[in-house]
C-alpha cells in the first residue's frame, strides 16, 4: 500500500527541493559577482550580498508552513521535536564557540554557519526521533 | 495510553496501512498510537472511535483506570 502523504507534506518536500536549487544558483551567481567586483560598496552590493540568505530563510518559512498545514498531528510532533533538537544543537555549539573565540582559542567564523549548524541539527533531530520512535514492524 | 486499536483493526482484517488510509494519517501515526507511544488529540481519538462505531472509552483506556481490573 502506498504510504500516505498529505498535500502539505508534498508541498513541503517540493518547496525544500526548489529552495535548495535556488540557493545553489544564488550562491554561485553572487559569489561570481563579488569575485569579479572585489571591494564593491555600492548599495546594490548589499542587496546582492543578502540574496543567498533568502532561500535559507524561506526554508524556515516552509517548515513553519508545514507545521501549520500538516493534518497528521504525529508528524507535526516529530518535526517539532526535530526542530527543537536542531535549535538546541545550534545554540549550544554557537555558545561554546563564542566563548572559545572570546578567549582566543579558536578562529572567528561567519554567523551564517548558525544556519548550517541548524540544518545539521535537523539530521541530529531525525536521529533522536528514530531512537525515541522506533518503527515497530506491522502487526 | 493503552488501547484496543490492534484488536479492533484485526477483527476487521485491516492492516495498519488500511487504518491509516481510513483516518487520513500516516501508518507511522497508527503504529505510534497502537503501541501507546503517542496519545492522540481528542479530535483524532473521536475520529478513531467513530470509525469503529464505538465510544472513545471503548477504544482507549483511561490512564487513571489502567491499574484497575
Amino acid at each position: 500500500m502506498a504510504r500516505y502523504q498529505s498535500p502539505a507534506a508534498r508541498r513541503y518536500i517540493k518547496s525544500l527541493a526548489t529552495l535548495m536549487i535556488a540557493y545553489g544558483f544564488t550562491l554561485f551567481g553572487v559569489g561570481a559577482f563579488f569575485t569579479n567586483h572585489p571591494g564593491v560598496q555600492h548599495p546594490i552590493a548589499y542587496v546582492l550580498g543578502v540574496l543567498p540568505a533568502v532561500p535559507l530563510i524561506l526554508v524556515f518559512v516552509a517548515i513553519g508552513r508545514f507545521l501549520q498545514d500538516e493534518p497528521d498531528e504525529y508528524r507535526r510532533l516529530l518535526l517539532t521535536r526535530q526542530a527543537l533538537v536542531a535549535t538546541g544543537f545550534m545554540l549550544s555549539v554557537a555558545t561554546i564557540w563564542g566563548f572559545l573565540e572570546n578567549f582566543g582559542l579558536v578562529p572567528h567564523v561567519y554567523a551564517y554557519y548558525g544556519a548550517v549548524l541548524w540544518f545539521g541539527g535537523l539530521g541530529l533531530g531525525s536521529l533522536v526521533n528514530a531512537l525515541l520512535e522506533p518503527r515497530a514492524s506491522e502487526a | 495510553m493503552k488501547n484496543r486499536l490492534r484488536v479492533l483493526r484485526a477483527e476487521r482484517g485491516w492492516s495498519q496501512g488500511d487504518l491509516a488510509d481510513r483516518l487520513q494519517v500516516s501508518r507511522q501515526s497508527v503504529n505510534a498510537i497502537e503501541t501507546g507511544r503517542y496519545d492522540p488529540s481528542l479530535p483524532l481519538a473521536f475520529r478513531i472511535a467513530e470509525l469503529f462505531d464505538l465510544r472513545i472509552e471503548d477504544v482507549f483506556t483511561s490512564p487513571s483506570r489502567e491499574t484497575e481490573g
